[in-house]
């Protein structure tokens, strides 16, 4: 089998006071179906221990969990080496629905930004409030980064957490490495 | 700055996070219909200056289509509804009206 490896090669940077590090290999599943109903709630319970999220939110922890996408998609979270699994078990459970299913781990880079003055260094390339009394913990966020697509959420420890295409991964790297140069400016 | 809120997941979305898409509520006539029908869907757009009613995507967000009605001289947006809406809301049919007594835009008013 071959040897997977993050489109980041673990690369970690402490700059500004800020700490920008891959998250390495992460479990990635994309579900798309009703969030509304019983048999998606079950699948995401089964593979994530969590339930559906909240409009715009992700309840992530350890690696697993979920976070909502769109009004019909979900993105989960689980261990890399599971995520397989896992998606056959969201399939023998929505078996009976429409839905779609599909392992992305390996099309998405992955990295978290944090420290004081993250909420700045995101607001330099997002047109999203990060204000901290705005964007709290929990929140999650689809919309840009630069000049590219990008979803977000800030954890419980005051981190953002960076998902987007792997294409992508390392200009969105470099773009949050220089935009932490300055670090933290107390604007927000 | 052009601000929609996104029907689907409640953002305002600011301009570069949307896609425009042209004119709303337009009726397709396809294979079938006669030529003046046909020029019309194609070519024919309502371009006034005051109300109008767009499509818009959510493109860097949820990625949803959704419809909104806007003052094309003032840029004042007066709501935006779901793409399935064969016509505005009435609320936002209200909100026009008192802004613009006596609008009216292709069959609404």
């Amino acid at each position: 089998m071959s040897n997977a490896v993050t489109p980041l090669g673990g690369a970690k940077t402490n700059i500004g006071g800020l700490t920008l590090e891959d998250m390495g290999l992460q479990g990635m599943i994309s579900l798309r179906g009703d969030l509304s109903s019983k048999a998606l709630a079950k699948a995401v319970k089964a593979v994530t221990g969590q339930g559906v999220p909240e409009l715009r939110t992700a309840n992530v922890m350890g690696g697993k969990g979920a976070a909502w996408m769109s009004p019909d998609e979900l993105l989960l979270f689980v261990p890399y080496a599971e995520a397989d699994a896992a998606v056959a078990t969201i399939s023998e459970t929505m078996k009976a629905e429409h839905h779609l299913a599909v392992n992305v781990s390996d099309a998405r880079g992955f990295m978290r930004l944090s420290g004081a003055g993250a909420h700045e260094v995101m607001s330099k390339n997002a047109p999203v409030d990060f204000h901290k009394d705005v964007f709290t913990a929990g929140m999650f966020r689809r919309s840009r980064l630069g000049q590219v697509a990008a979803a977000f959420w800030l954890d419980a420890e005051g981190g953002f957490n960076v998902v987007c295409f792997r294409s992508v991964a390392d200009y969105v790297y470099r773009l949050l490495e220089v935009s932490a140069e300055a670090g933290a400016v107390d604007a927000l | 700055m052009l601000t929609l809120q996104c029907p689907y997941c409640g953002v305002d979305a600011e301009e570069t996070e949307l896609q425009g898409g042209g004119e709303a509520h337009l009726k397709r006539f396809g294979p079938g219909s006669n030529d003046d029908d046909f020029e019309g869907y194609l070519f024919l757009r309502e371009n006034q200056k005051g109300i109008h009613f767009e499509r818009w995507r959510h493109a860097y967000g949820c990625g949803k289509w959704f419809l909104a009605a806007r003052h094309t001289n003032t840029l004042e947006v007066f709501g935006t509804y779901p793409a399935q809406s064969t016509e505005p809301p009435q609320h936002i049919k209200d909100a026009i009206s008192a802004k613009l007594p006596g609008w009216k835009w292709g069959n609404f008013s």
